[in-house]
C-alpha cells in the first residue's frame, strides 16, 4: 500500500509537468506580452490590491475609484490583480514583477503589507514607477517610488469632536477593523477629538481582530457585536474604522435608534438606504485622490516620487455633511479643521 | 518490496492521474459556468514557470514542506494535530525575538534560533499533548483553541517588544543582524533570487522522518499505535508517552516552519509575516500520504500552483482564489481515487488468487489466503 502511494504521488507531479509542457508551446506568445506597449508615450497603470481588493467597501474600493477616474478621464489603459490571504513576501512581489513584465509602466500598490515588495521592484525596474499607499518608511522609499500616506488622525480628530458634540449621554466608542498601528491612528485622533470637547467623556474602544487574522476589515457580524455591547453600556454614537465590517456597526446603531460615523468614503453616501440616516458623517480619507494624482502627473510627463501626506490641510482627509445631521455644530468644526490646519491643534498619532 | 508487479504500478499511477483529471475537469466546469477564459486560464496555469518563478516554487515548497512533516508525524499515529499553525506563529515570533538580540555570532547565532524556535513550538504543543494525556481532551479541539490564543498571544508580544520603523505602518520583531542573514544559494540559472539556505533545513527534516518513522524501533511503536492502539499496548507501547512524545515532535517540527522565511526573506517576525502555512501542510500531507517523497511532490504542486495563481488575474483577469478550488478539489479527488483504486487493487488480487487456486489440483485446501 505504502509502496502504491509513493508511485502515486511521483506520478501526480510528473503528470502536471507533462501537462505543463504540453501546453507551453501554445502558452509563449500568450504570456501577456504587449507589442503596442512604447509605441507612443502613454502611460499603462497595474495596479495591486491589499487582501480583499475591489469591493472592499474600504480603502481598496477607494483606490479602485481614482483608478475608474484615471481611466475614464485620463484613458489610461489598466490592470488590477490582488493580494490573497495568507501569502508570502515573495508573492507580493512577484505581483509587482509580473505587471511590469507585461507592460505596466506605472504601478499602485495598495496598503503597508507592500512596502518591502515595493522598495524591491523599484530597485529591480528603475525604469517604472511606483506608487504605495499607506506607507512612507525607509523599506519603500526610492527615486521612483510615491508614498501617499494621509493624516488620518486629523480627520478622525473632527469626527471625535463631532461625536463629543452630539453625544447626549457623555458616552461614545470606537469600533477598530485589526489592531494594527495605522487603525490605532484613527483611535488616537478621534479620541482627542472628543477629548477636546469633553473632557470627561466615557469612550469605549474595542478592536474585532489581531494581526495577522485580518477578517476584522470584512467581518460585519463582528462589527454589529461590538457596536450593540457599546450601544447597550450606554453609548451613543460609534465610529468604526473597520471597513467592511462597519456596515454591521450601523446596523447595530439603527436597531439601538443611535448614531454612527463612517469611514474612508462618505458613507452616508455608500452604505445601504435602511441604515443611511444612521450616519451622521464620515472621516473621508482620499486614497482615490492619491492615486488619481499619481496617474494624473504621470500622463502629464511630471512622475511623482518622495512622501507626501494627504492632511486636513491639503484636503486628503476630511469629514462629509451629507444628511445634514451635524449641520449644527458644523461651524465648530470647520473651527477645529482650521486649528488644526493652522498648527495650533498637534493631533497624536498613537493612543 | 515485493516482486515486480505490472498491475500493481498501472493502478498507483491511475490514482493521481485520475484526481487531476477530476480537477482539470471539475475547475474547468466552474469557469465556463461563471464565464471566465477557460483556455486563458489553463495557459496560465500551467505555462512554464520563468527562472524566478521556479525559485519561488522551491522556496515556497520548501516551506510547506516542513509544515507537512510537522503535521504527518502526528497523523502517522493519528494524532490530527491541526495546531501547527499557532505552533509555528509561536515559535517563528521567539526565534524572531532570539535572534534579534544578536547574542551569538552570524551562524551560532542561526543554529541556536533553530533549537529556540523548535523548543518553543514544541513546548506549545505539549499543552495539547498534557491536555489529552491527563484530560483526555481531543487534540483537534485543543489545537484549534490554541491556534486562536497563538494568535492573541504572539501579537499582543509583538505590541510590547515590537518596534516600529518611521514612516512605517507594519510591526515587527528587530531584524535581525546582517551576519546572521543567509543569502541563499543560486540554484536556478538567470533566476534574479536565491533559493533560501534553510531548503538544506528541509531535506534533512525529510530524510530523518524517513529514518524515524520507518527504520527506528521508536518509529515503528509510533506507527503501531496509530494503526491500532489496543494491539499497541499488548505488545508493550506505553500509548500515553508515545502521545506526549509525537505530539511535541510534531510540535517542535512546526517550530521550524517559518525559518527558511526569517532567515532567507523577512529577518523579522512582523504583520506581513506569512500566515496559515500550518493549513496548508495538512492538505499537503494528506496529498502526499504522509510519506516523505510523496510530500515533497505534493509540496512542489502547491508551491507551483500558488506560484502560478498570482499571474491569474494579471493574464486571464480571473481571481487567483480559483487556485484555492482546484487545489481543494485535488484533495477530495486524489483521496476518492486512493479509496477506489485500493478496492480494485483488492478486487484483482482475490480474482488472481481464486483464479490460481482453481488452477491447482482441487484436493489441496485453500488455507493460504490472500496476501493483499
Amino acid at each position: 500500500m505504502r509502496h502504491t502511494i509513493k508511485v502515486a504521488a511521483v506520478m501526480s507531479a510528473a503528470a502536471l509537468a507533462l501537462a505543463a509542457c504540453g501546453d507551453s508551446g501554445g502558452t509563449s506568445s500568450g504570456g501577456g506580452s504587449t507589442s503596442s506597449a512604447g509605441a507612443k508615450k502613454t502611460i499603462k497603470v497595474g495596479m495591486a490590491y491589499d487582501v480583499g481588493g475591489r469591493g472592499d467597501q474600504s480603502f481598496n474600493d477607494s483606490a479602485a475609484a481614482g483608478l475608474d477616474k484615471a481611466k475614464s478621464e485620463l484613458g489610461v489603459e489598466v490592470k488590477e490583480a490582488a493580494a490573497v490571504n495568507g501569502e508570502n513576501e515573495a508573492a507580493r512581489e512577484e505581483r509587482l514583477q509580473q505587471l511590469v513584465d507585461a507592460g505596466y509602466t506605472h504601478i499602485v500598490a495598495v496598503g503597508f503589507a507592500y512596502a518591502k515588495s515595493v522598495g524591491k521592484a523599484a530597485k529591480d525596474n528603475p525604469d517604472a514607477h511606483f506608487a504605495i499607499v499607506d506607507d512612507a518608511s525607509a523599506d519603500s522609499k526610492g527615486p521612483n517610488v510615491d508614498q501617499i500616506t494621509f493624516a488620518e488622525n486629523e480627520g478622525s480628530f473632527i469626527v471625535g469632536a463631532a461625536a463629543a458634540l452630539k453625544s447626549k449621554a457623555g458616552n461614545i466608542g470606537f469600533v477598530g477593523g485589526v489592531n494594527t498601528p495605522l487603525i490605532k491612528k484613527f483611535e488616537a485622533g478621534y479620541v482627542a477629538g472628543a477629548k477636546a470637547v469633553n473632557k470627561d467623556i466615557k469612550i469605549q474602544i474595542k478592536y474585532l481582530t489581531q494581526p495577522p487574522d485580518f477578517s476584522g476589515f470584512a467581518d460585519p457580524a463582528k462589527g454589529k457585536t461590538a457596536a450593540e455591547g457599546m450601544y447597550q453600556s450606554g453609548a451613543d454614537v460609534v465610529y468604526h474604522a473597520a471597513g467592511g465590517s462597519g456596515g454591521g456597526v450601523f446596523t447595530a446603531a439603527k436597531a439601538a435608534n443611535a448614531m454612527a460615523i463612517g469611514v474612508d468614503s462618505d458613507q452616508a453616501l455608500t452604505a445601504p438606504a435602511d441604515v443611511k440616516d444612521v450616519i451622521i458623517t464620515s472621516m473621508i480619507k482620499k486614497v482615490d485622490v492619491g492615486v488619481f494624482d499619481f496617474i494624473k502627473s504621470a500622463t502629464e510627463g511630471k512622475e511623482l516620487s518622495g512622501n507626501k501626506v494627504y492632511d486636513l490641510k491639503s484636503g486628503g482627509v476630511d469629514y462629509s455633511t451629507t444628511g445634514g445631521k451635524i449641520d449644527d455644530i458644523k461651524a465648530k468644526l470647520d473651527d477645529y479643521k482650521k486649528q488644526i490646519i493652522d498648527g495650533k491643534i498637534t493631533v497624536p498619532t498613537t493612543p | 518490496m515485493r516482486t515486480f508487479q505490472p498491475r500493481r504500478i498501472l493502478l498507483s499511477v491511475a490514482a493521481p492521474v485520475l484526481a487531476l483529471l477530476v480537477a482539470f475537469v471539475i475547475t474547468s466546469l466552474i469557469l465556463w459556468a461563471v464565464g471566465d477564459p477557460v483556455a486563458e486560464v489553463w495557459k496560465t496555469l500551467l505555462g512554464a514557470p520563468r527562472p524566478r518563478q521556479v525559485v519561488n516554487i522551491v522556496n515556497s515548497a520548501s516551506v510547506l514542506y516542513l509544515s507537512a512533516i510537522a503535521v504527518a508525524v502526528g497523523f502517522r499515529m493519528n494524532l490530527f494535530n491541526i495546531g501547527v499553525d499557532g505552533q509555528y506563529r509561536v515559535a517563528a515570533f521567539a526565534g524572531a525575538l532570539f535572534a534579534g538580540q544578536a547574542w551569538l555570532p552570524g551562524p551560532l547565532n542561526v543554529l541556536l534560533t533553530l533549537v529556540v524556535a523548535m523548543v518553543a513550538g514544541g513546548l506549545w504543543a505539549s499543552i495539547a499533548a498534557w491536555l489529552k494525556v491527563r484530560r483526555g481532551v481531543s487534540e483537534v479541539i485543543s489545537t484549534i483553541m490554541l491556534n486562536a490564543i497563538a494568535t492573541g498571544l504572539v501579537q499582543w508580544l509583538l505590541l510590547k517588544v515590537s518596534s516600529q520603523e518611521k514612516g512605517s505602518n507594519a510591526i515587527g520583531t528587530k531584524l535581525i543582524p546582517e551576519s546572521s542573514r543567509l543569502d541563499g544559494f543560486a540554484l536556478i540559472p538567470n533566476a534574479s533570487n536565491r533559493v533560501y539556505t534553510l531548503v538544506l533545513l528541509a531535506i534533512l527534516v525529510g530524510v530523518a522522518y524517513w529514518f524515524v518513522l520507518g527504520k527506528t524501533r521508536f518509529g515503528f511503536d509510533l506507527r503501531a499505535t496509530g494503526r491500532s492502539e489496543s494491539a499497541a499496548v499488548a505488545s508493550g507501547v506505553k500509548v500515553p508517552r508515545m502521545v506526549m512524545t509525537a505530539m511535541i515532535a510534531s510540535g517542535a517540527l512546526a517550530g521550524l516552519v517559518g525559518m527558511p522565511l526569517l532567515f532567507g526573506q523577512d529577518y523579522q517576525y512582523g504583520t506581513t509575516f506569512q500566515a496559515g502555512l500550518g493549513f496548508a501542510g495538512i492538505g499537503i500531507a494528506l496529498l502526499g500520504r504522509n510519506n516523505a517523497i510523496g510530500i515533497a511532490f505534493a509540496s512542489l504542486l502547491w508551491a507551483y500552483l500558488d506560484q502560478q495563481s498570482n499571474g491569474l488575474q494579471i493574464r486571464a483577469g480571473v481571481a487567483p482564489e480559483l487556485v484555492n478550488i482546484i487545489q481543494g478539489v485535488i484533495l477530495f479527488a486524489v483521496v476518492i481515487a486512493y479509496e477506489l483504486i485500493r478496492r480494485a487493487d483488492l478486487r484483482l488480487e482475490q480474482n488472481r488468487v481464486a483464479r490460481e487456486l482453481a488452477a491447482q489440483s482441487p484436493s489441496t485446501p485453500a488455507t493460504q489466503g490472500a496476501s493483499a
